[in-house]
Parts: structure tokens; C-alpha cells; sequence
């Protein structure tokens, strides 16, 4: 048994224990130990991707404990790239929360860091429904936590409205569980999986009923319409590098409905195509009012929580398929959504920033370092809408050829370009009122939203800044760190662009792996040599 | 039996909602606690509804029929239930009590100038002349 598997759990739960017990007070510390995690992570998670590599479903068995009685760690191709993808994704967000100042302006923020991640890489290796529950409650406990970071009434306020949603979601999750457990009388996934096949097929109103109630549970993760009320207000008042990390929670709700609804409920078994007939139309409504949304809103990190939900819902279009060629382009969309945008949160909050907090589009003076700003914005946008030559592009063309011989044809090409120029124009928009319009203002002395945001010159300060009354906007302590790690993402998507090639290749071989469930059943229930 | 549990969970899962619905913080979090009775009478209700057995095996000669115990599973997943529950009460109760200190009113929605452009004096105390587009 390699002991591995757990490594990207109990990594961050350790040492997230420690930070709160040990350096709650000295935010060095809590930065050199909390980078170091993430770097551990980052770690842990490559080795599991070379593990996974070679097609093998990896099984950890917790206690030893054969499996459908005890609680199974699982490991694929899918499982990897997500581990992978957050893991990059929460280092180089760490390292902007460092650089932006954000990890000063509240307790915890580290500590929090580390619990989140451990509910992501939970969430991501389980192989057990219950624990699927269990690690989305970590991880979303630990969101609460990080969206009312920094604290201040708006904020509170959506994060009270957050939590409301999430908690109703959850009882709506043990509602399903409950019932599957009811029909099939197992919660480990692979034996579900088998039980499910079997079951006649005339009897299966109630099985029916938990699989779509757990649909809409990971509708709610992912926000797709008509479920997606809490985001806009969510993302846009959480701290910037925490939406930008959120960037990632909403594709947990994603990667739930590909490893359900490819291992559990095929389309083979008396589910039948259940999910796509429900996903498809939702997903192409929640691109166009994304898409809208990005044109239509006056606030800035409204517009990057507008691009959040257009993200999810292009990349369901394909995934809503549940075939090889689908699931290869939409796994693909994902890694580039995620990083894209992420990277978007981070440079709205790096103009928010140097507006003085002004996250509305209006006209203000002229930014501090408005042509780096605006040059990551420039790029930034073309990566999210989706124009060559970053992954954006790529991205979309892979759901255009995979949705070819779709008898949805027509009226998902319509969405996908249409909409695309509709969120073109919504960043052109941005981008003009911004930097273009800004420049013809004449920024006079006395009105400078820059004064006093100056950056400290210096050694990073390390105290805990929580006594100060606390401002919304990160006043930079190491600017040079935000910015390397705003390009650092938007090099991520150049380079999923360079190496589509072979990226492509491995994720047509993770989509191989989830449309033939039989690998998964063998190596979870019948290979327990180990576990005697 | 069949009867007071299903009518006690349908009975408290429509509270539950309607409390929800209402939109202001202490009758969510009330709302909130009587969905999870609600569920986990549920969840309880999802190992069979047996009375008056143990939820363990007690013999294993094989002379006794096997469902003469009650499905322990369920007891489990409603202890852990409980417990995120009991937790995630007593964080939504505290960030309630902080939003309401800070926001001034218990509503769940945000407010309006979370959605409309606030004129830019609020922001800082630039003079109005600032908005000269």
C-alpha cells in the first residue's frame, strides 16, 4: 500500500494545526511555514501525478480496512490533475496574499490556507460518498473563514449569505447521500458504482431522485444557473486572493459531477442520460448570463465573478457529454479557466488597489504602475474571453470541435461565439473606462487616491496589522511578489497553449480512464491482497 | 412508526425552508437547525426503521436471521451529521452577530449599494469636482 495517497491531506491539516497553535502571533512564521506547505503540496502532488501516470487506478486503504466497510483513498489520471492544478494554483495565490499585503489584514489567513487545501485534496482523492461530504465541509468551513478575511460590513454580509447557501447545500447533500445509502445500502463509490448496474430497471424512482438531488448539490458548488445566485456577491466581496484561490472551488462541483456521473451513474446503467438532459441547457444559459453579466455590471469584481460563472458553464457544455472527446476539451477548459481566472481576480485587486479601493468602473485619475496594470489586464482578458494566442482560445476551439456532431449543434456554437463577443466587449468596456479614458483625466495633486497607499519601503513587516482600522484594499508591501505571481498564472496559460500537444494527449488518456469504469471497480473492491 | 417519522421530517424540513425564506439572520439560523433535525431523522430513517435491536450483530452461529439488527451505518453518519451541523451553527450564528454589528440590519440580502454605484464621495473624500465625466 503506498502511503502517499494521504500525503496532500495530512500535509496541510498538520501543519495548518501548527500555525494556529504554535504562530498565531508571528506572521513570518505563519509565512514561511505556510509557503512551505503549499510548496510540500506542490510536492506531494507532482509525485502522485507520476504515480498516476501510468493508468493504474492507486487505492489507500485508511486503517487497512477492506473496501466497500472502510473509507478508500483514490487515485487517478483526474484525481492527479486536479491536485496538481490546485496545488500550483494555491502557491502562487499564497505568494500574492503575501506580496498584496492581504495575509497582514486578519488572523489566520495562512492557517486557513492549509485547512482549504486539505478539504480540496480530500475532496479530490476520496472514493467514499460520505467523505466526499465530509472534505467539502472542510474546505467550505475553511472558506467561510477566508471570505471574511480582513472583515468589514460588506464583506460580513456575503459571507453571512454565503454560508446560508452553502449550509442549505449541504443538508440538500446528506438528503441525497441518504438516499442512495437507502437504494444501494453502500456509500464507497465503486461499490455503488456496481450495485447501481445492477440494479432492475423498473425499480429506480428513488435512485433516480438521490442522483439528480446530488446533481443539484454539485450545481451549487459550481454555480450554474439556476443555482448560482451566491456567487456574484460571494466573489465579489471576498478578498482578492481568496476569490482568486475560489477560482478552484467552483471546479470541485465540476470534478464531483465528472467522477459521479462517469463512475457511479454511466449512461449505460438505468440513469440513462439523466444528467446531460439536465446539464447541457443549464450550462448554456449559465455561459450566456456570465457573458452578460461581464458586459452588463458597473463593478469590477463583479465583472471577474460574471467571468467565474461564463467559465463554468462553457466548460459543462462538453463535460455535459460524458464522452471521451467532451470530457478531453472540457478538462482542458478547466485548466485554463482556473488559472485565467484566477488571474483575473488578482489583477482586479491589484486596480482596485491603487484606486484607493474604487472597485466600480468609473473614471478615475491615472493608476500607480497604470502600464504594467493595464498590460496584465490587457492580457488577462484576451486569456478569459478566449482570443488567440493564450489557452482561452484553445480551449474554446477543443468544445467547438467536440460538440460537432452534438444535435445541440447549432444552438451551442451560437452560445459559445455569441457570447464570447458579448464578454469582448464587456472587457474592452472595462479596460477603456479604466486606462484609456483615465489617462485624458487630470489627475490634480489633491486628489491623488494614491496618497498615503504609497508602498512601505523596507523589510516586509511581519507584525499582525489587525489593530489599525482596516482598509479593503491591500496597500502593497512587496508589490514585485503580486505582480510575479499575476504573471506567474497568466504563464500558466501560456504554456498550457505552448504545450497543448501533449497536454492534450494526457488528458485524452484521463478521459479514456473515466468513461471505462471497470479498472476502478477491480482495483477498489477486488484487489485487496493488501488489506488483510 | 413509518408514519411519525416521515410526517415529523416532511413537517420539519417545510419549517425549515419557510424559516430560510424569511431572509432575516435569526430566523435562517433557525430555519437552518430545523432542516439538519430534519435530515438527520432522514438519514436515520435510511437504514430501515427498526425498533427495540441493537445495532450490532449478536450472534453469529448463523442460527439467528441476519435483520435482527439495526443498521449501525446510518447512527454514524448521523453522529458525524450532527456534529458539522452543531459547528456550522455556531459559525453562521457569530458571523450573523458580526454582520449585523457592522451592517447595521439582520437581512440576508445584500444591500443595495453592494449592486448600485455608490457616488464617489462615499469611497474617499475627494471633492465632487473628481467626477468630471
Amino acid at each position: 500500500m503506498n502511503h502517499w495517497l494521504i500525503a496532500p491531506v495530512l500535509l496541510p491539516a498538520l501543519l495548518g494545526s501548527l500555525m494556529v497553535l504554535w504562530m498565531r502571533h508571528d506572521l513570518l512564521q505563519q509565512r514561511v511555514f505556510g509557503i512551505a506547505g503549499s510548496v510540500l503540496t506542490l510536492g506531494a502532488a507532482l509525485w502522485l501525478t507520476a504515480m498516476a501516470a501510468d493508468g493504474q487506478v492507486h487505492v489507500y486503504r485508511l486503517g487497512n480496512w477492506p473496501a466497500p466497510f472502510g473509507i478508500v483513498l483514490m487515485l487517478d489520471r483526474l484525481a492527479a490533475l486536479m491536485l496538481l492544478l490546485s496545488a500550483v494554483l494555491a502557491l502562487v495565490v499564497q505568494l500574492y496574499g503575501i506580496g498584496s499585503g492581504w495575509d497582514r489584514k486578519g488572523w489566520h489567513f495562512h492557517a486557513l490556507w492549509m485547512f482549504q487545501m486539505m478539504g480540496l485534496n480530500g475532496a479530490f482523492l476520496t472514493g467514499d460518498a460520505f467523505n466526499l461530504f465530509v472534505f467539502f465541509e472542510v474546505l467550505l468551513i475553511a472558506s467561510y473563514g477566508l471570505m471574511i478575511h480582513g472583515g468589514g460590513p460588506m464583506r460580513l454580509r456575503a459571507g453571512v449569505q454565503y454560508i446560508s447557501y452553502n449550509l442549505a447545500g449541504s443538508a440538500l447533500f446528506l438528503a441525497a447521500l441518504g438516499t442512495l445509502y437507502a437504494v444501494t445500502g453502500t456509500l464507497n463509490m465503486a461499490d455503488m458504482a456496481e450495485r447501481v448496474a445492477m440494479m432492475p430497471a423498473e425499480d429506480t424512482a428513488l435512485l433516480r431522485t438521490g442522483a439528480v438531488l446530488l446533481l443539484v448539490v454539485f450545481a451549487i458548488k459550481a454555480a450554474i444557473v439556476p443555482l448560482h445566485f451566491w456567487l456574484p456577491a460571494t466573489y465579489a466581496n471576498a478578498p482578492g486572493p481568496v476569490a482568486a484561490l475560489f477560482a478552484i472551488m467552483s471546479k470541485v462541483g465540476v470534478y464531483a459531477i465528472i467522477r459521479f456521473f462517469t463512475l457511479v451513474f454511466p449512461q449505460d446503467t438505468v440513469i440513462e442520460t439523466i444528467a446531460t438532459d439536465l446539464i447541457l441547457p443549464a450550462a448554456l444559459i449559465t455561459l450566456a448570463l456570465g457573458q452578460i453579466g461581464v458586459l452588463g455590471t458597473r463593478s469590477l469584481t463583479r465583472l471577474a465573478a460574471f467571468a467565474a460563472i461564463a467559465s463554468v458553464g462553457t466548460l459543462m457544455i462538453p463535460v455535459a457529454r460524458f464522452d471521451a472527446a467532451g470530457l478531453t476539451a472540457g478538462l482542458y477548459y478547466m485548466l485554463h479557466s482556473t488559472l485565467a481566472g484566477a488571474a483575473l481576480f488578482l489583477v482586479v485587486d491589484l486596480i482596485a488597489a491603487r484606486r484607493g479601493g474604487d472597485f466600480w468602473l468609473r473614471l478615475r485619475p491615472a493608476i500607480r504602475n497604470t502600464g504594467l496594470v493595464s498590460a496584465l489586464f490587457f492580457a488577462t482578458a484576451i486569456a478569459v474571453v478566449g482570443l488567440p494566442p493564450l489557452s482561452g482560445f484553445l480551449g474554446k476551439l477543443m468544445i467547438l470541435s467536440a460538440t460537432l456532431d452534438d444535435p445541440w449543434m447549432a444552438g451551442i456554437w451560437a452560445t459559445i461565439l455569441v457570447t464570447s463577443l458579448i464578454a469582448l466587449m464587456g472587457f474592452a468596456r472595462a479596460g477603456s473606462i479604466l486606462f484609456w479614458k483615465s489617462h485624458e483625466m487630470d489627475p490634480q495633486p489633491g486628489n491623488d487616491s494614491d496618497e498615503g497607499q504609497r508602498p512601505v519601503r523596507g523589510p516586509i513587516p511581519t507584525r499582525l496589522e489587525t489593530d489599525e482600522p482596516i482598509q479593503d484594499v491591500g496597500d502593497s508591501a512587496a508589490p514585485w511578489l503580486a505582480f510575479a505571481a499575476v504573471g506567474g498564472l497568466l504563464a500558466g496559460t501560456v504554456a498550457l497553449a505552448l504545450f497543448a500537444g501533449p497536454l492534450t494527449g494526457y488528458l485524452r488518456q484521463t478521459a479514456a480512464q473515466l468513461t471505462d469504469p471497470a479498472p476502478y471497480l477491480e482495483s477498489v473492491l477486488r484487489q485487496q491482497e493488501g488489506s488483510r | 412508526m413509518e408514519l411519525l417519522v416521515a410526517s415529523a421530517v416532511g413537517a420539519m424540513t417545510a419549517a425549515g425552508i419557510y424559516l430560510i425564506l424569511r431572509l432575516r439572520s435569526f430566523a435562517v439560523v433557525l430555519g437552518m437547525t430545523m432542516l439538519t433535525y430534519a435530515i438527520n431523522a432522514f438519514l436515520f430513517a435510511s437504514g430501515r426503521l427498526v425498533v427495540h435491536l441493537p445495532p450490532i450483530l449478536r450472534d453469529h452461529s448463523g442460527t439467528v436471521p441476519p435483520d435482527t439488527y439495526t443498521d449501525p451505518l446510518p447512527q454514524a453518519l448521523v453522529l458525524t451529521a450532527i456534529v458539522i451541523s452543531f459547528g456550522m451553527t455556531a459559525v453562521v450564528v457569530m458571523m450573523a452577530l458580526g454582520a449585523f454589528i457592522e451592517g447595521g440590519d439582520d437581512h440576508i440580502n445584500m444591500p443595495e449599494n453592494d449592486r448600485i454605484m455608490p457616488p464617489l464621495k462615499t469611497i474617499d473624500d475627494s471633492p465632487a469636482e473628481d467626477e468630471t465625466a
